[in-house]
């Protein structure tokens, strides 16, 4: 990698760098490689302005048909220039050379060709363009199947490589505040933010190029009355004396939201090999000012991309900017006179124009003088036809405005088919656009709140070139390899065989030629597509339209979007209380929810998961179960809100008593259930599923505030608080008696379904509720989340040594499959009621109304043949089925599903496999044999109740 | 995002609330017919324009409210507490909104 130095010692001659000028560090000198070739520049450089003076003209190969492609601007509206480099900070594909600074030890390769960007073998492609034209892939891939051909395509598709490793860059993110924000830092924008910041506004100016001044640092002009290197000097220093100002340079705005917010994404700290940091700001302003300035636009012709062909204003700024003369013999193509503006710039600045070919006859005489004073060459009402070359212009063919066809030596071609304001982030804030037949560009129209264009980004683009501009003649439509879009391979072809093919809207023509597509985003194509669109179906640009722009104005690193929000931080795990000991205790840890839980104990899991359901079956099991909802709803109308919110009747349930419920949502499907305690009279503790805490609290207040907003009843969210050991087995109460301090747990002080709290001997406060998921005997004590360790410590050592066997979730859902107690969200779909899964005498009795009350009344909601709740067992004891495999009819040799297996296991308790599921009018059906099937495979089972063990439940209430 | 005025907590951004939708209509008595049930469960206006909507300051006050809201400008016109009546909503407000296509 940083082979700077020893590159420095080389001589490179930079044959295409001017003698002096130019904004670069002459004094200093950056070595780079170009597909492993040396190279030297200057601090100041861009990438491309680098391999422009050192004469590379062929930088990568366009995306579909392999083409050579070289620089074509010197912006960020670049669709040719893509690299893919590294300057210490692993590859980075697709990069802009235009918009790169050049940095010392830089590598940069080309994209898109095989085996070298001058040898490529893809160009094969080119040679049978005929064969690919637009919308191609939608016809030709699709006998005998799509997926004979997927290969090759995804294979020759995109750009660039994705990088490897691990990202070195750091992310972060900013947010902002100011009275106003301009967008670029060009003679528009800085006048603003300077009449802004006088009045004592608080300025934010964001500029997407490494240095303050935009236009000026190419196009010097006279601004009141002094020099515009005075003029720009004089700004910086007085908007730098303000404290109210903030200048940021090398950030790019790149999206406008509601509301005047913005993102902006700050390169300024990207350039470094090590400690690589981009931020991406969130800003809200109050006004936006915006002056982006104007894209130009390229000329049509033939072979228009070739290398050697660039924009006119390119040419101006390589030369003046970089001291870079891109070619020694320039030959213009124009339809205005901001193109003039530029080749005379560049030509008075050292790189040499010949001769220049304008579409207009009426040229006005002081550009005709200007041409004659520097021996150029002029030929009006010209067409151009044709550039020669393959791998660099070498000549161009016009049509003279007598008729005959002439040709042109030249191994640079300037274009400019005229400027379009670059209006994008404008209108992803709602901004509206006007097309402008004198200037053939869009213009704004009408300004979303607090925005305002200015400068070429408003139209006004006599205000930057002093000379009036001409109607620009809209470049006339001829068949053949005249390129739209350089980036996406769209010719004018392309856009005539859309039409024929009826894609008339530009929204359509889009996505069926990706014109405008990718990278650039069709800053130099868009306004050409519609156009020779407009000119194909007997429409004005205007009538036809633009796209709509979206996020981001030029690509922004997916890094700096998502910040921080990577690895853990995406979605930060919650870990129990208790975690590092089930660790130390063997635990396999599997994501449930947002939590991390136990799976099991010990890497086998399936005898695992058999020894600890036996564990609780037979003696007793220690489980975790703190992640289990809890919501404390407290006041003298909690006992009749929580009666609208449960199907189950809620206000006959004794204080100290628990309640098993269910809730449904208004469509009456079933979204929660758990037990409820009634702790006092005005107290409830509402329990629910694991991982569902949050939204069922949200879901309570949003009826409570938006509804029973009379009600005065309190709800929180205490599900954190404490952590829960649950005992589980016949030997739960003998252990759990042990702790002093405990009430009595006999059956008949402590049935089933009872609540107490209290404090241990040592003071330790607890809440405890027998209930039981598995079946057996089983107690769930509640302590503050800080004593987790201390009450699972305690609980064992009462037990014994070895004889308190940790369990994870895995066993679990088998002892609870075994009672066949539904898992709400497994058992359960979004289509299923309380009375789908055994609730409908729970649903009938119940008086009052409830939440989902009225939807249970529908017809439909009572059909007979809905799917329905049942256990089933396979004929073959052995056979497993996963959850999610169908229940299959077959009748007259048709099969359909009637439902699907929801839950299944082996289970050790039986000694065979099981599962429950739902199908059609299932509660009708036990005993008799259906299919399941499931990847080809047909197993036969038996309808069963969905309890499979100990039905009568004496052995949880023992 | 939006630039939501939490009638608690002063203004905020989009990213601390959450949206409940189109403010649902009255809800009706039990006995009424499956025609009526369902158009309250499932059908909602979508205006072109001012919309009343349910929004919660999730992350902030935790409390709900209701906001009119223009659909094609996104401005913001009014917010009120659940139980209020619906704000008049006069002169400018309303035809800058019915202008705002
Ligand atoms: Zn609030």
């Amino acid at each position: 990698m940083r082979n700077g130095s020893e590159v420095g010692r080389m001589s490179s001659p930079q044959p295409f760098r001017g003698p002096d000028g130019g904004r670069i560090d002459r004094g200093r000198t950056l070595a780079f490689t170009f597909d492993g070739r040396r190279y030297r520049g200057h601090p100041g450089d861009t990438l491309a302005s680098a391999l422009l003076a050192n004469g590379v003209k062929v930088l990568g190969r366009s995306m579909k048909l392999h083409r050579p492609r070289g620089v074509l601007s010197a912006g960020i509206e670049e669709p040719n220039a893509l690299l893919c480099v590294d300057w210490g900070s692993g590859l980075i594909p697709t990069v802009r050379a235009t918009a790169m600074p050049l940095l010392d030890g830089l590598e940069a390769r080309s994209q898109n060709c095989f085996p070298s960007v001058n040898f490529d073998l893809g160009r094969v492609l080119d040679f049978t363009r005929a064969l690919w034209p637009a919308g191609f892939y939608y016809k030709m891939f699709k006998w005998p199947d799509w997926r004979a051909y997927e290969w090759a395509v995804r294979r020759a598709g995109g750009l660039g490589r994705l990088p490897g490793g691990a990202d070195r860059t750091g992310y972060r993110h900013l947010n902002g505040h100011c009275d106003l924000l301009v967008v670029g830092s060009g003679p528009a924008g800085l006048g603003a933010a300077l009449e802004a910041a006088r009045r004592g506004e608080d300025v934010l100016l964001v500029e997407q190029d490494m240095e303050i001044g935009g236009s000026l640092l190419h196009d010097p002009m006279e601004i009141e009355g002094a020099g515009s290197d005075d003029w720009l000097a004089a700004a910086l220093a007085e908007l730098a004396g303000m404290d109210n100002v903030r200048l940021m340079a090398d950030a790019t705005v790149a999206g406008a939201y509601d509301h005047n917010l913005l993102t902006i994404h700050d390169r300024s700290a990207a350039w470094r090999g090590d400690g690589a940091v981009e931020s991406f700001w969130k800003v809200r302003a109050r006004r936006i000012v915006l002056a982006t300035g104007a894209f130009e636009q390229p000329m049509l012709f033939g072979n228009n991309d070739l290398p050697g062909i660039m924009l006119a204003g390119a040419v101006h700024k390589y030369a003046t900017r970089f001291a870079v003369h891109c070619g020694r013999r320039v030959a213009g193509v124009l339809n205005n006179d901001s193109g003039w503006r530029s080749l005379l710039a560049a030509h008075d600045n050292g790189t040499t124009v010949c001769a220049i070919v304008d579409t207009r006859s009426d040229l006005a005489p002081a550009l005709l003088d200007a041409a004659e004073e520097r021996g150029i060459a002029v030929h009006r009402g010209a067409t151009p036809l044709t550039a020669r070359g393959s791998f660099g212009v070498q000549a161009l063919r016009f049509a003279s405005a007598t008729g005959p066809v002439r040709q042109v030596d030249c191994d640079l071609i300037g274009m400019s088919g005229g400027l379009n304001p670059a209006t994008q982030l404008y209108s992803q804030a709602g901004g509206k656009l006007r097309y402008d037949e004198s200037r053939h560009c869009f213009v704004p129209d009408r300004d979303p709140e607090g925005w305002e264009a200015v400068g070429a980004a408003s139209g006004s683009f006599t205000q930057e070139s002093g000379t009036p501009v001409r109607p620009c003649a809209a470049a006339p439509v001829r068949t053949g390899g005249q390129w739209l879009d350089f980036q996406n391979d769209v010719t004018v072809a392309d856009i005539e065989l859309a039409v024929r093919e009826n894609y008339v809207s530009v929204e359509h023509l889009k996505r069926y030629t990706t014109a405008g597509m990718a990278v650039d985003q069709g800053k130099t194509s868009n306004l050409g597509a519609l156009t020779v669109l407009g000119q194909l179906t007997g429409r004005t640009p205007g009538e036809v339209g633009t796209t709509t722009s979206r996020p981001q104005f030029t690509p922004v690193t997916i890094g700096a979007i998502a910040g921080n929000r990577r690895g853990d931080f995406y979605s930060p795990p919650k870990r129990l209380a208790a975690h590092d000991w089930h660790a130390a205790e063997g635990a396999v840890f599997d994501d449930y929810g947002s939590w991390k839980r136990p799976a099991c104990y010990g890497p086998d899991r399936e005898a695992a998961i058999a020894r600890e359901v036996l564990a609780v079956r037979q003696s007793v099991g220690l489980f975790d179960g703190s992640p289990l909802g809890k919501i404390e709803v407290k006041g003298p109308d909690a006992a009749a809100f929580l009666d609208r919110i449960y199907v189950n009747n809620v206000l006959t349930l004794k204080p100290g008593r628990v309640r098993y419920g269910l809730m449904l949502n208004e469509n009456g499907i079933v979204i929660d259930d758990g037990v409820f305690v009634r702790i006092a009279d005005d107290h409830f503790l509402v329990n629910t599923t694991s991982g569902n805490a949050e939204r069922i609290c949200a879901w309570l207040e949003e009826w409570h505030q938006c509804e029973f907003f009379d009600m005065q009843v309190v709800q929180s969210n205490v599900t954190s608080q404490w952590a829960v050991a649950t005992l589980a087995g016949p030997h739960a109460r003998g252990v759990l008696q042990s702790l002093p301090g405990l009430i009595d747990l006999s059956t008949a002080g402590f049935p089933h379904m009872s609540f107490a709290r209290g404090r241990l001997a040592d003071g330790m406060p607890y809440r405890l509720q027998r209930v039981s998921f598995s079946g057996e005997q089983s107690y769930e004590l509640s302590v503050p989340s800080n004593r987790a360790v201390p009450i699972i410590e305690r609980l064992r050592a009462a037990a014994g040594p070895g004889e308190l066997l940790p369990i994870g979730v895995e066993a679990l859902m088998v002892l609870r499959t075994e009672k066949g107690f539904v898992h709400v969200g497994v058992d359960t779909d979004g289509t299923t009621n309380p009375l789908d899964i055994g609730f409908g005498a729970v649903v009938d009795r119940k008086r009052r109304d409830f939440i989902g009350a009225r939807s249970l009344a529908r017809p439909n909601d009572r059909r007979a043949d809905r799917r329905q709740l049942v256990g089933f067992e396979p004929l073959d004891a052995n056979a497993s089925v996963p959850a999610g495999a169908h229940f299959v009819a077959v009748s007259n040799g048709t099969r359909r599903s009637e439902g699907f297996v929801t839950s299944a296991c082996d289970s050790p308790t039986l000694g065979r496999t099981i599962g429950i599921g739902l199908i059609e009018r299932g509660f009708g059906r036990k005993g008799e044999e259906v299919l399941v099937y499931d990847n080809g495979r047909n197993t036969p089972v038996r309808i069963v109740d969905p309890c499979f063990y100990d039905p009568a439940g004496e052995r949880m209430r023992a | 995002m939006l630039r939501i005025p939490c009638p608690f907590c002063g203004d905020r951004d989009e990213a601390e609330f959450r949206c409940g939708g189109e403010l649902p209509r009255e809800i009706p008595q039990p006995g009424v017919d499956d025609d009526a049930w369902s158009d309250y469960l499932f059908n909602r206006d979508n205006p072109k324009g001012l919309v009343h909507e349910r929004w919660c300051h999730s992350f902030g006050c935790n409390q709900w409210f209701n906001v009119v809201r223009d659909t094609v400008t996104h401005r913001i016109h009014a917010v009120y507490r659940p139980g209020e009546p619906r704000p008049a909503l006069d002169g400018p407000c309303a035809t800058a909104a019915k202008s705002g296509g």
